[in-house]
């Protein structure tokens, strides 16, 4: 039998070794992840931890690899959401925060347009009526001066607004450019502020992904519930300053055109009607503390940026006597009286808070609120003892096959056998290092797919040894047959794992979730128990061979 | 000489085409039986492509059906089902029942509330009653999630339609693919007859079907192609008998052993996956069935293009022609 030149055994050797060390960790896994947090927290604290931690950190050595297969929810419990960010919604609140500044623009050229006002309109669109259409292009003209250029990469050359004439009133839209750049800030937006809260939680290893044009998927490990999860980031804390036109207690009433009728927080059946559209909005806010107004009750001090701080300042400068509401998730929280030009565009939020109150809302605040809408288009919830049942199933199921594979392998072909069943011990520990190495998660399907990669891993040695024994019955030679065996069967492995290959990875682009598991599992197993079956094993037998020198042998 | 396990012994002469009409006619008829099964029975499909919510509870006192359909009943609910789940990995005293809920109308996921609402009403059946798993998916994915699923074993078949066509032969393609069709039609016609979940992890579990027949059937025509340059004048069916039988003890070996493996899973793997592994077991029955009955059939139907053999004997009718 021709055997392998030495640097080909070496590096085979080595890659079995890794294997070995790879999925080590795997072994002792709590330990390893005490260990792991610790050294995070250690590094994250500048090099020197606590005596505890410094305790945890030597739980497991540190030239040993300490990478662990990540367990999907269904294994380690947790939540799954995805969402569909309601992109449109930011349409219109730049539509509604555009009309102070069309109407303060046309004004300058009153004499020209005459009287303006806005016409209803679907969300998204600003329709605004002129008395005088004859001054259409200089009004067309000076909103055109608003419009500024889109800085993207796609929208080279177009401006943010699109505006046409329909009979006497002018429609303004966003550009498809614009629009198209504001889909991709919200999202962005979208999945800051999702990932701060879920961080501000403090679980661990969450999975906060965009997915195609307007979804996130959001999976948070260890959390009760979807519930949970939703409430975590789904509490909105906008927060908006409004002039207020009046005061009723009718729930009912008509708020009439542009306005909004708001409950009181404080007081039942109270209710506000404010402008619909907000002087200054949470957006603009740079910084949100807990403190304590001068009666010494809690309140929340906060500060806006510049051009929120200027509007702030002009329009308490324009409206000084009158009341303005400040809004918080729908509800008016109070509505102080301007007392005089609040310049520097810093205030504080007065109610009848507790401190956590006052704390949350900081902290609700300085988060952010959703630029938009989020609907829930899937919600998963998996306790912590199904997975911890189907771990124990799964490791059940992975021990027993592996035992009756092997009892099988080497009834069939005896000591070669024996050879197949170490080879498909090294492909185990290669699947497992590898999924630890690219950090892979594990789900329930990704252990089906290890347990079913054992029975079809040995297809290959079987494709071997069957093929050793038709060169043996042929009248070859124990050496001979062996190479004739390896060679003449590559054709048949390479094919049909490669086309298990493409099946995997189709599976692996269109599946999600645990299916994605499955075949992450099984194209690692293909790819391993190529090398395992064909290299490893002959590694072996050579070794053997070289050592017996057998005259005859029995596959 | 040492004894060894064999299932197959080293010298056999069967004629996979002495039953042709028979066998290949059976699997015509199982196509169609399933398709025309699909079709009326439909298949019980899963959340994962009808929308709606699965609640699976877990309690120390044995599960009572009729009292928690009491207990939903009056929640304004669509077609609500419940089922017991055991399991010999269950402890005495663990009892799991699944409750599955269709979609509400004009409804994406089922809110937080209406789930609170539900559990609340299963606790007053049974107060020590728990909620391990809760899942709910609206209809615009799981809308999506079905033309994935379909799209996906579509588009895992083009792919083995063009790998062997590239390595093999166009009828070594077309065989092999109408084998997978076969063996995935005649697993969701299963599903259909049982009415068992029909859902993403079972389309999983054909995608795999797919993957394990094509290696049986390639494994096959890679001997088929050796044979071919070996002997030119043997006819062809002669030579696929000869290569059928020179593999045999290898399918038969190959298919053991993921067979085995799959079993192990199917009884110990729990409940959860019960589905996908049963679904994979099945395949790998019809699929081996397939690589044996149906691949070679259809090449043998097409014929083989080879060269510098008279067409006449090797090629029973006109489609050789094609070939060109």
């Amino acid at each position: 039998m021709t055997s392998a030149p030495l640097w080909k055994r070496i590096l085979i050797g080595l890659v079995c070794l890794w294997g070995l060390l790879g999925s080590l960790p795997n072994l002792f896994y709590t330990q390893v992840e005490t260990h792991n947090d610790a050294v995070a927290a250690i590094s994250q604290a500048g090099g020197v931890g606590t005596p505890e931690q410094e305790a945890a950190a030597g739980l497991w050595p540190s030239w040993l690899p300490s990478s662990l297969m990540s367990l999907g929810l269904d294994l380690r419990g947790g939540a799954h959401l995805l969402a569909r960010v309601e992109l449109t919604d930011v349409y219109k609140a730049r539509m509604d925060s555009l009309w102070p500044e069309v109407r303060d623009a046309l004004r300058d050229i009153r004499d020209q347009v005459g009287a303006v006002r806005r016409a209803p309109s679907p969300d998204g669109v600003l329709r605004v009526t002129l008395t005088e259409p004859a001054g259409m292009s200089a009004a067309i003209a000076a909103v055109q001066a608003l419009s500024q250029p889109v800085i993207t990469l796609t929208g080279v050359g177009q401006s943010t607004l699109n505006i046409t004439a329909d009979g006497n009133d002018m429609v303004i839209t966003l550009s498809e450019a614009e629009q198209r750049a504001t889909d991709d800030r919200t999202m962005q937006q979208s999945l800051e502020i999702i990932r701060n809260r879920v961080d501000e939680a403090g679980t661990r290893e969450p999975t906060i992904q965009r997915q195609g044009e307007d979804r996130i998927l959001i999976q948070v490990p260890g959390i009760g519930s979807a519930s949970e999860l939703k409430g975590l980031i789904g509490t909105t804390a906008k927060l908006t300053f409004h002039p207020v036109v009046r005061t009723t207690t009718d729930a009912g009433a008509n708020a009439g055109a542009r306005n909004l009728l708001l409950p009181s927080r404080e007081q039942k059946g109270l209710y506000y009607i404010v402008e619909e559209t907000p002087v200054v909005s949470g957006d603009e806010l740079v910084d949100a503390q807990p403190s304590f107004d001068q009666n010494n009750r809690p309140a929340v001090s906060f500060r806006f940026d510049g051009t929120g701080a200027r509007k702030f300042g002009d329009y308490t400068a324009a409206n000084i006597g009158a009341p303005f509401a400040i809004v918080l998730d729908g509800e008016v929280i109070s509505a102080p009286v301007i007392q005089s030009h609040i310049a520097g565009g810093s205030g504080i939020i007065t109610g009848s808070f507790t401190v956590e109150d006052s704390t949350e809302l900081a902290v609700l605040l300085r988060a952010g609120a959703l630029p938009a809408k989020m609907d829930f288009l899937e919600e998963r919830t998996i306790g912590p003892e199904l997975g911890a049942d189907s771990i124990s199933a799964g490791k059940t199921a992975a021990v027993i096959g592996l035992v009756a594979v092997a009892a099988y392998m080497i009834a069939s072909y005896g000591m070669f056998g024996t050879f197949a069943v170490m080879a498909l011990a090294v492909n185990l520990l290669l699947i497992i290092a590898i999924l630890s190495a690219i950090g892979a998660t594990l789900t329930l399907p990704g252990i089906a797919g290890i347990v079913l990669t054992m029975g079809m891993a040995v297809d290959a040695n079987v494709l071997i040894f069957e093929r050793v024994r038709e060169e043996l019955r042929a009248g070859l030679s124990p050496g001979r047959s062996l190479d004739a065996g390896f060679e003449r069967a590559f054709s048949a492995i390479f094919d049909s794992q490669i086309t298990g290959l493409l099946v995997a990875v189709i599976m692996f682009f269109i599946g999600s979730g645990t299916v994605r598991g499955f075949a992450v599992t099984t194209s690692i197993g293909i790819i391993t128990s190529m090398f395992t079956a064909v290299y490893v094993t002959r590694l072996i037998i050579e070794l053997w061979f070289g050592w017996r020198r057998p005259k005859t042998i029995v596959v | 000489m040492a004894w060894r396990l064999k299932l197959v012994p080293t010298h056999t002469k069967i004629d996979f085409f002495r039953w042709q009409v028979g066998t290949f006619g059976a699997s015509v008829a199982a196509v169609i039986l399933s398709l025309v099964l699909v079709m009326t029975m439909g298949l019980n499909l899963g959340i994962d492509f009808k929308g709606g919510t699965t609640i699976r509870t877990e309690s120390t006192t044995p599960v009572d059906v009729g009292a928690m359909r009491e207990a939903l009943a009056g929640q304004d609910l669509n077609d609500v089902t419940i089922t017991e789940v055991t399991d010999p990995s269950f402890r005495a005293d663990q009892h799991v029942a699944q409750i599955r809920i269709g979609p509400r109308d004009g409804e994406e996921a089922v809110t937080p509330e209406s789930i609170a609402v539900l559990e609340a009403a299963l606790k007053g059946v049974d107060p020590a009653i728990t909620f391990p798993a809760v899942e709910s998916v609206g209809p615009k994915v799981s809308n999506e999630l079905m033309w994935k699923a379909v799209l996906s074993v579509v588009a895992a078949s083009v792919g083995i339609l063009i790998y062997v066509w590239m390595r093999f032969e166009w009828q070594f393609a077309v065989g092999c693919v109408a084998a997978l069709v076969h063996d995935v039609v005649v697993t969701v016609g299963l599903f259909s007859l049982l009415q068992l979940k029909f859902d993403l992890s079972i389309v999983a579990a054909l995608l795999t079907i797919l993957g394990y027949s094509v290696n049986d059937t390639v494994v096959i025509f890679d001997r088929l192609r050796e044979n071919l340059a070996k002997y030119k004048t043997m006819p062809l069916r002669d030579m696929m008998n000869l290569t059928t039988n020179e593999t045999l003890s290898r399918t038969i070996m190959t298919a053991t052993t993921t067979f085995l493996s799959l079993l192990v899973l199917f009884i110990f793997g729990g409940d959860v996956i019960r589905g996908f592994v049963f679904a994979m077991l099945f395949g790998v029955v019809i699929g081996t069935y397939s690589t044996l009955y149906v691949a070679k059939n259809i090449v043998l139907f097409l014929g083989v293009d080879r060269g510098d053999k008279p067409k006449k004997s090797a090629t029973p009718d006109e489609f050789s022609k094609v070939d060109a």
